[in-house]
């Protein structure tokens, strides 16, 4: 039998010879994100901002705008409305109600659901999430936190285990990675609520697995090979690996692929984030994160001191004999 | 590497087959698993609300009018123990504002033994012997008590245990089906209650401090004085939604003659004109005050208060000497039934607001999981493919570790107790995804140790080994990104997190050691000198 091989065997591709293309390729990525963020904003759901969030689901597509005015009629402040990718479920948002007063925030619900019911007969209404502004605060606060510390607590681990050439060089990595997803919801223009800090945290973590397999390589061939060429050793550790990274991007894509034809529309948004991150941090650590480790000056002198390469090189031989 | 003796063969099958029976019983209905024998153990794995549907409340204590009740309760210490020294000390001025309390000494000789005094009504908190109050003298005649930020954490702390319980007691009267009832933080109940579709009933019976005072109406008041706020000296101003005089507040005197404390029980009932009431009824001590009072005011309006707001104010026509009463307003069964179960559950010892909510129709939920289960299912099913065009018998390996591992984190997910949530399925998808990736690691180096010329034999050992290390520092990495989730992500985001480190940890251990007995079994019995891989 004859089994697949998506990447052929011993491909030698240049990845550091286009380095500089791909730095800047990702510089101005980059900028665009960060430049789309700060223009268009992100789409911040109830959770970060604070507010009422009704889901309704409509017996036929209900024209938006009849929506929109049937709640602003009630003078409750500005619709908000977000069709999901089925167009009969409709979100409607809308700012906290004024008064601290509990029952305010539950007769605001219980008006949008009477009148928009009134207007659409057989709408139902299968969830609502209201969150007070200082509980959103926390979560923003939160959200932030656990992203910085992932980001940094994976950094020095791979500045302890490797040198600290390679922490840089994956921060650098990871921060694109994040940046472009944020970016990304700020083109869409895609709800970001809390699961989305739950796939960002997933991309970093596999954006770094990725990395790790790579730079494993990298100090494991330098090891191996004493004298070869910086350049050519990357290079090498690269296409080594490589098929590895295609197998494993395209099997997560494919469960990610199921998750978003079949996994419901409540996960979409966090399914596009993550199928967005798997390629964005593929690509970052073949073309960017191994490539900055020359940038940085990792040379034949790194590693050296350990005894360990030695030791383990030594017992390969003896087993082969035996 | 062949070498795996029977004992490790059997243990590693052994904890498999535990994990894989462990998911069952959440695999099956319910109902099902409750006709079970009870000595056969059936974890079952929580559904999120997210899943289950029902509600989710959020409610954060008042600390602001904690520190209140606080000052409130030292002042009325300090005038009692003041009274009681022996010489009596006599102070004066009592004022209270922004949590400081102050009074003068008349008698400057008496300033030392009235700190003295004041001092012995603070109590050491927390491990460091701070006070949870300050006393100090200003201008040689006044004293000042101030609380900690120790004292207020302390007393915070209390009034939580105090106010969980009561909520927890709350809710358990309405019935519903394994609420979850927890403290979150210095200040913060979690409530959750699966199945609930309306949450106003519950934020109603949560929301009620339930604290109930009876009090003598000042009739002296006129009405007008009344709509200004100002009330006669020793009365104060209190809202009356129902007053038949038609205005919204009432003159109440400042003395509160019973309180709801010394209730035994209270009850919905009827009463003739068959309007919903509640009947309550006082323990020995607080019949005997009731009786007391009632005798005494004969033929003068008394006010029953619930919460700072008057329900109703009627005639004492006759001393009411049982110890039961009745308490009238504007109620309808429901109302009166929540009012019964507040009372008896007794008073929130600080006020709760609701700060988050959320609800979830069971229907959207079953939606979820029938969605979930199918992405899964569908997951699965590729990924196997795509493993065996890939990798031939290697390939059955993975996906034999693949499907073990899914049962297997249901198994722990269910013996840990961890709940499901949506985000936590599709944490189980990519997990689907990400398990394969230690296989496609082990493969490729075998791959390409065959290809650097190794024997069969030497090529399965060395891709194992090298990529064994590869794994974990991968997985390590990955696992950070977890473990800082769990601890920073609320609610949904922390399923999600759990379902992703149960997944790491199992994942690692089918796909690297599981695989390897496989192989190392085949190998040993076929002794091949080539592979497909």
């Amino acid at each position: 039998m004859r089994l697949l091989k998506i990447v052929p065997d011993n491909t030698n591709i240049g990845f550091v010879r286009v380095r500089h293309w791909a730095f800047a390729i990702t510089a101005i990525l980059t900028i665009l994100a960060i430049g789309a963020v700060g223009w268009r904003g992100l789409n911040l759901g109830v959770d970060f901002v604070g507010g009422v969030m009704i889901e309704s689901q409509f017996q036929s597509p209900p024209p938006l705008d009849q929506v929109r005015a049937t709640v602003d009629e009630l003078g409750l402040g500005e619709a908000q409305l977000q069709q999901f990718a089925e167009a009969t479920r409709v979100a409607i948002r809308l700012p906290l109600p004024h008064s601290s007063d509990d029952g305010a925030t539950n007769a605001m619900v219980k008006k949008v659901q009477a009148a928009v019911a009134a207007k659409f007969p057989g709408v139902s209404f299968p969830r609502y999430n209201t969150v007070s502004g200082k509980v959103s605060g926390e979560l923003v606060q939160n959200g932030i936190l656990a992203v910085v510390l992932a980001v940094f607590g994976i950094a020095v681990f791979s500045w302890f285990r490797y040198e600290w050439q390679f922490g840089v060089s994956t921060f650098v990595a990871i921060v694109h990675d994040v940046l472009i997803t944020l970016g990304f919801f700020a083109v869409t223009q895609m709800e970001v609520d809390l699961n989305i800090v739950a796939a960002m945290l997933t991309i970093v973590g596999y954006s770094i697995n990725d990395k790790m397999v790579i730079d494993d390589r990298i100090r494991e061939n330098m090891r191996k090979y004493r004298q070869m060429d910086m350049r050519a050793l990357i290079d090498l550790s690269v296409n080594e690996t490589l098929p590895r990274t295609v197998m494993t991007s395209l099997t997560i894509m494919l469960a990610l692929g199921s998750l978003l034809l079949f996994g419901g529309h409540v996960l979409r948004g966090f399914t596009w984030a993550m199928m967005l991150g798997i390629v964005v941090g593929t690509y970052s650590s073949v073309y960017v994160s191994s490539s900055l480790l020359i940038t940085l000056g990792v040379g034949p002198h790194s590693f050296v001191p350990r005894s360990d390469s030695r030791a383990s090189g030594a017992e390969r031989i003896s087993r082969r004999e035996g | 590497m062949l070498d795996f003796p029977r004992w490790k063969i059997w243990s590693i099958s052994l904890l498999l087959l535990a994990g894989v029976l462990l998911a069952i019983p959440s695999l099956i209905p319910e109902a099902q698993v409750a006709r079970w024998p009870g000595w056969i153990p059936a974890p079952r794995v929580n559904l999120g609300l997210d899943l289950a549907g029902g509600s989710h409340i959020l409610l954060e204590a008042d600390t602001a009018d904690l520190a209140k009740q606080e000052l409130a309760k030292m002042t009325e210490n300090v005038r009692t123990e003041m009274r009681r020294a022996d010489p009596a000390i006599d102070i004066g001025d009592i004022s209270t504002s922004d949590g400081r309390l102050a009074f003068y000494v008349r008698n400057i000789a008496q300033l030392d033994a009235a700190v003295e005094k004041a001092r012995t009504l603070t109590t050491a908190v927390g491990v460091t012997g701070q006070r949870d109050w300050n006393v100090a003298v200003v201008n040689s005649s006044q004293v000042v008590m101030t609380q900690t930020p120790a004292g207020l954490d302390s007393a915070t702390d209390a009034a939580m245990k105090g106010a969980t319980e009561v909520v927890r007691k709350r809710i358990d009267a309405l019935g519903t089906k394994e609420p979850t009832i927890i403290q979150q933080g210095k200040d913060r109940i979690l409530v959750q209650v699966p199945g609930l579709q309306d949450p106003q009933a519950l934020k109603d019976l949560i929301g009620k401090t339930a604290k109930l005072e009876f009090r003598l109406v000042d009739t002296t008041a006129n009405p007008a004085d009344l709509m200004k706020g100002r009330a006669p000296i020793g009365s104060e101003v209190v809202p009356y939604p129902g007053n038949p005089q038609g205005i919204p507040v009432i003159a109440l005197q400042r003395r509160v003659l019973i309180t709801g404390d010394q209730l035994i029980d209270a009850k919905q009932a009827y009463d003739q004109n068959n309007q919903a009431v509640v009947t309550i009824r006082f323990d020995s001590a607080g019949a005997l005050k009731f009786g007391q009072i009632t005798q005494q005011n004969v033929n003068k309006p008394f006010a029953m208060v619930l919460d700072g707001r008057v329900l109703s104010a009627p005639n004492i026509n006759e001393p009411i000497l049982g110890g039961t009463a009745q308490i009238s307003g504007n109620f309808n069964v429901e109302s009166a039934n929540n009012l019964a179960i507040a009372l008896r559950s007794g008073k929130l010892p600080v006020a709760l607001k609701v700060i988050e909510e959320s609800t979830v129709r069971a229907e959207l939920g079953a939606d979820s999981i029938r969605a979930g289960v199918t992405a899964s299912i569908i997951a699965v099913a590729l990924v196997v493919a795509f493993m065996l065009v890939s990798y031939g018998r290697f390939g059955v390996y993975a996906n034999l570790a693949v499907i073990i591992n899914v049962f297997v984190i249901l198994g722990v997910m269910a013996l840990l107790n961890a709940t499901l949530t949506l985000p936590g399925i599709a944490g189980f998808v990519l997990t689907i995804g990400t398990a394969v990736d230690a296989n496609v690691l082990i493969n490729e180096r075998i791959r390409e140790e065959r290809r650097r010329g190794r024997n069969v034999f030497s090529a399965v050992e060395n891709g194992y080994k090298e990529a064994s290390r590869t794994i974990f520092e991968a997985n390590v990495t990955h696992a950070i990104a977890g473990l800082i989730m769990l601890v920073l992500g609320s609610g949904p985001v922390k399923g999600f997190a759990a379902v992703l480190l149960i997944g790491i940890a199992t994942s690692v251990f089918t796909a690297v050691v599981f695989t390897r007995m496989l192989v190392a079994l085949w190998i040993r019995r076929n002794r091949p000198t080539d592979i497909t891989i």
